[in-house]
């Protein structure tokens, strides 16, 4: 009776339900004025649903989840200079962020000490810590409970290195490596099909990768050691259901890399972690959460035969979007990340940092770090949604969203095997291409006014930007260059040539590369004289133009 | 006749965001325009593809803080070795205080976060 009515709502031609094109998803599903029971005839909850922290982990990967433990929430301590980023990091802790990411600046990020000729301009910029050396490390992590707290290293091409330091700090501070928690992003696989902060080809960088799992696997049993990145997919544009698929995909071809290495699946897979963007579609974006959930679980059951329960679990760091904000009336965004990462939280996320309004613009002030971290605050102690789980389950709308996730991902994963998985579909340039498709709809969308932004494109105000910015310290760069060389004046040089040899050596061989890194490290051998080093064995990559 | 107006699209230094200019890239191409997509490079080699390519806009995009060390950087090199029509227009994440001095230093417009691609296609167009 009561679908049918909604069916005769539906065809009411004399009183029609608007429909003016605009109501589809940024997946670009189309969505009707009413879902009803007809939309979810199958539903079966105890297999599509099961109970929180029960397989297949639609409804949350923890029993409890924020009932007993809030997600971690997770701010950005980087900053230019190490020492800078260390106090910004004990502020954001002593403020009650309970978990720090760390991003590097754009030197770092390309594999370049401060002090090379193409990183003029760029050393401490984007907001990223430079780190040439161990002792740059020291300085971030001084007074940092490294026992305590998860630090999440936004650390990609660099990552055998930047953890060779981590755990030769620790280890000098006398903390335990099995003591360790947080997280080496890690994921090769998004550089080339999105962020493009990569320096070897796919092949050779995914050895490296796999160098460190082993490693972390051996020694470091809290840490995981690759967050699988959806984020930065759709910041360069791909649509929520792309992010997924793509995601996903990549996440299976790390397990499959690891299984060929000759690792059971189990060893490893329950430490693979997860990032995902908010969008701003609300309920699109908690559907992807929960649909996530349920295809990782199920795949790695089913298909990659994991038996270990841990395996199973999709756990996510979540950041609010970046490409959201707006430059033109910057306090808009305030609203709009409270929006993302009541979304977030409500998609079950195990970690969340939340943006700074002013990010349009220019690297966060105090002021508006605070903010934002105060945002999530405020969803986690005073907007009662932690109070029981997964709440939207049993939606008409949720679930039938739920459900097409799951099923256009099919889709993309079917596309991707027959291009021969997810690394010949990156020598075929298919992700960059589908990604800078989706840029450019998105932005024509933005263009003709099929979809809004306000104060952008609608709601415009001719206004000039009245907030007050970050100003970067125009001295950095020079003090930095200077430290460097004189840290490459006092160390042992000799002892810096031989281990940079053992690392040619190694990176020649399928030898594990990390324990001569650690070795390197301590030896005060700079990042930048490593990565030359493996770029003369491993070559460079060059990306296939996608515009 | 003037010929299609030839445009270099590069990322400034190191800066990996690449969202910004493959999409207007793309809409210049669409708009009828000759586009050189660079990918990243420093200033001596966009100066260098400019020169051989005979463009008449050199774009610049960075959303890492580089921009006014490297941008300025190209627009001397440029004024040196004698491209002296060619115009340099940048986008990406500028602070608004930053753009005075980035005109100063001889950018003829910047395009910062949420321009419309038509005010980009208008001038670039218009430029010759």
């Amino acid at each position: 009776m009561y679908t049918r009515k909604i069916k005769e709502r539906d065809d009411d031609k004399e009183n029609p339900i608007p429909d003016r094109g605009l109501f589809k998803n940024l997946s670009g599903f189309k969505i009707k004025a009413v879902y009803g029971p007809e939309d979810i005839s199958q539903f079966d909850p105890e297999n599509d649903l099961g109970l929180p922290g029960e397989y297949p982990f639609t409804r949350g990967v923890h029993k409890t989840m924020y009932r007993e433990r809030l997600w971690t929430i997770r701010q950005l301590g980087s900053l230019d200079s190490p020492s800078k980023a260390g106090r910004r990091t004990k502020k954001l802790l002593q403020m009650g962020a309970t978990g720090i990411s760390l991003c590097l600046d754009m030197p770092t990020i390309m594999g370049r000490d401060s002090d090379d000729p193409l990183a003029e301009g760029e050393v401490g910029s984007c907001g990223g810590v430079s780190i040439d050396s161990l002792e740059d490390m020291r300085n971030l992590l001084e007074g940092v409970p490294l026992d305590e707290i998860s630090i999440n290293f936004v650390s990609n091409s660099q990552s055998p290195i930047i953890l060779a330091m981590f755990a030769a700090v620790a280890q000098e501070r006398g903390v335990p490596l099995e003591l360790l928690t947080g997280t080496m992003q890690n994921d090769i696989l998004k550089e080339y099909q999105a962020q493009k902060s990569y320096y070897f080809p796919p092949r050779p960088s995914m050895r490296l990768t796999i160098d460190t799992l082993t490693c972390c696997n051996e020694h470091m049993p809290r840490f995981n050691p690759i967050s699988i990145s959806g984020y930065h997919l759709a910041s360069a544009g791909a649509t929520p259901v792309q992010e997924l698929a793509f995601t996903l995909a990549n996440g299976f071809t790390y397990v499959e890399e690891g299984i060929k290495a000759g690792l059971p699946v189990d060893s490893f897979a329950p430490r693979l972690s997860f990032f995902f963007k908010v969008h701003n579609d609300f309920f699109e974006n908690i559907a992807k959460y929960r649909s996530a959930r349920r295809i990782w679980a199920k795949t790695m059951r089913e298909k990659y035969k994991a038996k270990d329960p841990r395996s199973w679990l999709f756990r996510v760091h979540t950041q609010t979007s970046g490409s959201s904000l707006t430059g033109r009336q910057p306090e808009n965004n305030v609203i709009r990340v409270a929006i993302q990462a009541l979304s977030a939280v409500l998609g079950g996320t195990q970690s969340l940092h939340t943006n700074s309004f002013d990010e349009a613009l220019s690297i966060p002030t105090p002021r508006s770090e605070k903010l934002a971290l105060r945002t999530q605050q405020i969803i986690a102690h005073e907007s009662g949604v932690t109070n029981t789980i997964d709440p939207l389950a049993g939606s008409y709308y949720v679930e039938t969203l739920t459900n097409r996730m799951e099923e256009e991902c099919e889709k993309y994963f079917k596309e991707i095997e027959g291009l021969g998985g997810v690394i010949s579909a990156i020598e075929k340039g298919y992700f960059a291409k589908a990604i800078a498709d989706s840029s450019f709809s998105y932005q024509r969308d933005i263009e003709n006014g099929k979809r809004t932004v306000v104060g952008l494109n609608e709601f415009v105000e001719q206004e000039e930007v009245d907030v007050e910015l970050y100003e970067p310290d125009p001295r950095f760069e020079k003090e930095k260059i200077l430290d460097l060389k004189d840290l490459k004046r006092k160390r042992d040089n000799n002892s810096v040539e031989s281990c940079l040899n053992e690392i040619r050596e190694v990176s020649r061989g399928s030898e594990n590369v990390m324990p001569v890194l650690i070795k390197a490290v301590r030896a005060h051998v700079t990042l930048g004289e490593i990565i030359g080093v493996m770029r003369e064995v491993f070559g460079e990559f060059r990306e296939v133009s996608a515009y | 006749m003037k010929k299609n107006v030839r445009v270099v699209i590069a990322r400034l230094g190191m800066d990996a965001h690449w969202r910004g200019s493959i999409v207007v890239a793309r809409a210049l191409r669409d708009a009828g325009m000759e586009v050189i997509y660079l990918g990243n490079q420093m200033p001596e080699t966009i100066v260098k593809t400019a020169i051989d390519e005979d463009v008449d806009i050199v774009g610049l995009s960075t959303l890492s803080g580089n921009h006014m060390v490297l941008a300025p950087e190209v627009v001397r090199v440029l004024r040196e070795k004698g491209m002296d029509e060619a115009k340099v227009i940048l986008g990406g994440t500028i602070p608004p205080d930053d753009i005075p001095r980035l005109k100063e230093a001889g950018i003829a417009e910047v395009f910062g976060t949420g321009t419309p691609l038509k005010k980009i296609i208008d001038f670039v167009s218009g430029s010759i």
